[in-house]
């Protein structure tokens, strides 16, 4: 090899080397801002409250106070919470996945008059913010005597317009012969929905479904505004209750908060493939 | 042709279209039979309470939930309310620096991630943590990073001499604090948009750039921003939307206190606060109308301003 070319080699594979370690000097220093948060959770939550008050501050707790976690799931029916926050993700999910699936795939693949004109109609909706709708709905549960009932949390969000757009986008992206296919075998649409094209869209199923869990959990103002008794409250707003109850006790909040975020977080780092999928269908079918 | 087959063509096409015409009605059946339950739900939580909304903002509340029509009398109160001008300022500068700064580093760091480097999958769950956490959970935890005395920000910054503020509770910093946690919090969401567009990038059009001798600065805005605006319009169309109604972050970190409230008082908390604490529903339903409006006027903007810079492939 001749001597410059040799020169010009190694001093790309050097910038190139500088580069790459330049690239994860940032990644990491970046990557303390967003992990070092979520570490002083989970170690403030088994401190003192002493411990948690020293200047400079200490990282780990001498030894562990579980007793924060006593405190938190005492003050607060912290197993209640639990029980109405799952039932109401679950039932939004379920609500979600059926009744979007089957519009979109009407949407989708069958031809009927006025159709484009109720699709225009759902998308309207998906264009308007949300608190718009809070108010008519706070009523409409009032009126049915349906405040502080778990059915609260769940009846408006078993319906969604983003949902019904997420799958159609799917749903249409499938070739037409396939129902031609199933049609010559004299199915109708309930069947070729169920047996066909159901098991082809899995991963817009799972994209729903992983949204819908994450909004359902995490939700703050529909259940702030429907559910006051402590009975109904969700861990979203028992925690801010909480807040409100041990404002200056942070050893006992981290902990509260470490019980309300464990879920997501674990399925996230388990699921985190979905999560990725599913955010970027949005944004290339959105 | 005689009569006779003429006929049989007539007949054959009288069965064929009357076998369509049935497929046509079975189509119609299904097809409302299966969207049916959406739109039933559609229609009563949500479409219709657009026209309630509208209706209501006319409308004042006696204190048993009974109203009547008082006309453009919340229109005028809004106009007039100096904490509406409070809530609308603060809900601007907080749309903007967070939308902002939130793409300006998921954009960076989406770049850096697409060199196919090592550990990506770690870095990217790292940074995506923030978005599945309850925002209940994430005020608490930086109300506890921001707090003056105790507070791990304040100890870092005393570690180089420097005199940390009292983030939350001076009211002149306490919207930049939580404009802060808002983009800590966004990065993950809108670094995998943008990391999705990136690699839809075909890398034909960087080899041709390198071919002409263009540095990695002019690869940047020459290729890589024209060819990723599509991501970049739909990351800003929906994160200035999500901005807008910030509601949470406000009502967990300044919902107790009134000294900081107003300095920080979005128009969705008005709202909230509006409705569900003075009881004056009437109101409330005037600030969700108009900042329906504003919301609206903004994505009409920018689905006119997109024509000249978003290129579609």
């Amino acid at each position: 090899m001749p001597k410059s070319l040799e020169i010009t080699v190694q001093a790309t594979r050097r910038s190139k080397l500088l580069g790459s370690v330049l690239t994860h000097a940032i990644l990491i220093i970046g990557g303390i801002v967003f992990i070092v948060p979520f570490m002083w959770m989970i170690l403030t939550s088994f401190k003192s409250l002493s411990e948690s008050m020293l200047v400079p501050p200490v990282i780990f707790p001498a030894i562990l106070h579980w007793s924060n976690y006593a405190s938190a799931l005492t003050t607060l029916p912290f197993v209640q919470f639990y029980e109405n926050t799952v039932l109401m993700t679950i039932g939004r999910t379920v609500g979600q996945l059926v009744f979007c699936s089957l519009a979109a795939y009407a949407f989708a693949r069958i031809e009927f008059p006025g159709r484009n004109l109720l699709f225009l109609l759902t998308l309207s909706v998906l264009m308007i913010p949300s608190y718009v709708f809070l108010l008519p709905q706070y009523m409409i549960m009032k009126n049915l005597g349906w405040l502080n009932s778990v059915q609260a949390l769940i009846v408006p969000g078993l319906f969604s317009s983003f949902g019904t757009f997420l799958l159609r986008q799917y749903f249409m992206s499938l070739p037409l012969e396939l129902d031609e296919a199933a049609k010559i075998d004299g199915a109708n649409h309930l069947q070729i929905y169920w047996h066909v094209i159901l098991p082809l869209v899995k991963p817009a199923l799972i994209a729903l479904a992983i949204f819908t869990i994450l909004w359902s959990w995490n939700d703050l103002m529909w259940p702030l505004v429907v559910n006051s008794s402590s009975d109904k409250m969700t861990l979203s707003v028992g925690l801010a209750t909480l807040q409100g109850e041990y404002f200056t006790n942070f050893p006992v909040l981290m902990a509260g908060a470490v019980l309300a975020t464990w879920p997501m977080l674990l399925m996230f780092i388990c699921l985190q493939r979905y999560f990725v999928e599913g955010i970027a269908l949005t944004g290339s079918k959105g | 042709m005689d009569i006779a087959e003429k006929r049989k063509l007539t007949a054959s096409s009288q069965k064929k279209s009357g076998k369509l015409r049935g497929i046509a009605r079975k189509d119609l059946f299904w097809g409302y039979l299966m969207i049916a339950p959406l739109m039933l739900g559609l229609l009563i939580f949500y479409i219709w309470p657009v026209f309630q909304t509208f209706y209501f903002s006319f409308t004042s509340w006696g204190p048993f939930g009974n109203y009547q029509w008082t006309g453009l009398v919340n229109y005028q109160h809004l106009l007039s309310d100096p904490t509406l001008g409070q809530a609308l300022r603060n809900t601007f500068i907080f749309t903007v620096l967070s939308v902002a700064g939130s793409m300006v580093v998921s954009l960076f760091v989406a770049t850096l991630l697409n060199r196919k480097i090592r550990g990506l999958v770690v870095y990217r769950t790292i940074y995506f943590l923030p978005t599945v956490t309850m925002p209940a959970a994430i005020a608490i935890v930086w109300q506890w990073l921001y707090n003056g005395d105790y507070g791990l920000i304040n100890y870092f910054l005393s570690l180089f001499s420097l005199h940390g503020p009292r983030w939350l509770t001076d009211p002149n910093i306490a919207l930049y604090s939580i404009t802060l946690i808002a983009i800590w919090g966004s990065i993950g969401n809108n670094m995998i948009l943008f990391l999705a567009g990136l690699q839809s990038i075909p890398s034909v059009y960087y080899e041709a750039a390198s071919l002409d001798g263009a540095g990695p600065a002019h690869k940047f805005f020459r290729v890589t921003l024209p060819l990723l605006s599509p991501t970049i319009f739909f990351v800003t169309v929906t994160s200035l939307i999500s901005a807008f109604q910030v509601f949470d972050l406000i009502y967990l970190l300044f919902g107790t206190s009134d000294v900081v409230i107003n300095s920080t008082q979005t128009v969705v908390y008005l709202f909230y606060k509006s409705a569900f604490v003075d009881n004056d529903k009437g109101y409330a339903a005037g600030i969700a109308m108009f900042l329906f409006v504003i919301i609206l006027i903004v994505t009409i903007i920018q689905l006119q301003l997109q024509k000249r810079w978003v290129h579609y492939a």
